[in-house]
């Protein structure tokens, strides 16, 4: 069974599967360093952030659920740790302004289908598995909270 | 033909001095015939943010490991990995990376499986070239592919499999893993991911020596007065002793083993690479939890 994605998340998926590994490597990159910078409010607290401890470098995100039901996504990682970052990015990139049952009906095995596992390594893939996970689990989160 | 060594005076007192390059021997030689640096990292993408100019890159997890078997490549394989990198069998190589060196000690390692025979170390590593302002570049490394020769793995002389580990119990054992996981509080390193491990502890009679312990706060290997006193008179490791290293799947504790064999010159020391991936889910064998080292259980 295939589920349909979100148009942003498919085109993510599509642009990374249109190329060779090795150029893979290059747009993984590119995400790495179009990561945006946290807002204020959570620059200047850290402690709203959830780390994910499952990413072998320190990378905390934190999830918004707005009135209208758009999920937005914050994430924050070390210039050191690029392949984190790229995942992070990815993350925010693919999921933010979605709705929250879209954000919960993409798949958990998501990270593993964008052809990055061979380039990557499937252990690495697990950092952004994680991250998918822990933000799913906060939108449900800030979801109960607002019922 | 391989480049001269490095005669810095820092590194005189260690047994095989010539196994460590410093920043300043690799700014100067950059570009000699006969040498190639390579990068191994952590991150798969940090040598794409910018590496030192000439520089290769040697990935453990999609190059050095056997993409289906748990092992490493072949002679075949590391032929073929090794001429399109561009390096020949004579060549000298010096390996720098992240975090202390811990991946460039692993690929180091993996390169002297096969008797590659001039590998050496950046002290100080990728961060200490870096926070020194150093010349970085994205520029692509292009090398003329090389023949290098097919040489079969030797496994034998400086890489432990479990049953080695079993019969070498009451001998030295070092597990370098972080106190938590030694203790068998956990099965991972603090901050790292599930790598799969049922049981939790360290093997009996291993001695507890975290291998960042051998790193300088600047990333470089720590004096050989320092490196004794871990070693020899905490560790009790004497210097005709043979040992075994482990951590978790091989990788920290390659850098042990550099430190061991190279610095301290330990004749007889093996890497055990399955380590507590291996072990801790093996079925009966021997496990102590606890901060002791344990007893080995007559066999």
């Amino acid at each position: 069974m295939t589920v349909e994605l979100p148009p942003q998340l498919a085109e993510i998926r599509d642009d990374f599967l249109a190329l060779e590994q090795p150029d893979r490597l290059q747009l993984l990159l590119e995400f790495s360093n179009e990561l945006p910078a946290l807002p204020e409010r959570y620059a200047e607290h850290p402690d709203l952030l959830e780390r994910v401890e499952e990413c072998q470098s320190p990378v905390f995100l934190f999830v918004e659920v707005a009135d209208d039901d758009a999920v937005h996504v914050f994430a924050t990682a070390p210039r050191e740790a690029p392949t984190t970052r790229g995942f992070a990015s990815i993350i925010v990139q693919g999921l933010d302004g979605l709705s929250a049952d879209e954000v919960l009906a993409v798949p958990a095995d998501f990270p593993s289908t964008i052809g990055l596992t061979a380039a990557v390594s499937p252990l690495r893939i697990r950092g952004m598995t994680a991250m998918l996970a822990r933000t799913k689990r906060q939108v449900v989160e800030r979801r109960t909270a607002r019922a | 033909m391989t480049v001269e060594h490095d005669a810095d005076p820092r590194f005189a007192d260690f047994a095989h001095p010539e196994r460590l390059v410093s920043a300043e021997w690799l700014e100067a030689n950059l570009g000699r015939e006969g040498l190639v640096v390579v990068e191994s990292d952590e991150d798969v993408l940090l040598y794409e943010t910018g590496h030192i100019p000439g520089a290769v890159k040697v990935d453990w997890h999609t190059e050095l490991n056997d993409p289906v078997q748990r092992d490493y490549i072949d002679g075949a394989g590391f032929a073929s990995l090794l001429s399109g990198k561009g390096i020949a069998r004579d060549d000298t190589v010096v390996i720098y990376g992240d975090k202390n060196n811990w991946w460039a000690a692993y690929a180091l390692w993996v390169f002297t499986l096969f008797g590659h025979e001039d590998v050496r170390l950046l002290d100080g590593g990728r961060d200490l070239w870096v926070a020194s302002g150093r010349a970085v570049t994205t520029e692509r490394t292009e090398r003329a592919v090389t023949e290098y020769p097919v040489v079969e793995r030797r496994d034998e002389e400086i890489r432990a499999f479990r049953e080695d580990v079993l019969s070498h119990l009451g001998s030295p054992l070092v597990d370098v893993r972080s106190p938590e996981e030694y203790r068998g509080e956990r099965t991972t390193a603090p901050a790292y991911p599930e790598e799969g491990a049922l049981r939790a502890g360290h093997i009996p009679t291993a001695r507890n020596v975290p291998w960042a312990r051998a790193a300088a706060e600047d990333g470089t290997f720590r004096s050989r007065a320092e490196l004794d006193a871990i070693y020899r008179d905490e560790a009790g490791i004497g210097e005709a002793d043979a040992v075994i290293a482990y951590c978790r799947i091989g990788e920290r504790s390659s850098h042990t083993w550099f430190v061991l064999r190279h610095l301290l010159g330990q004749q007889d020391v093996r890497n055990y690479d399955g380590s507590w991936t291996e072990w801790g889910s093996a079925v009966r064998v021997p496990i102590v939890v606890g901060a002791e080292p344990g007893e080995a259980a007559a066999r």
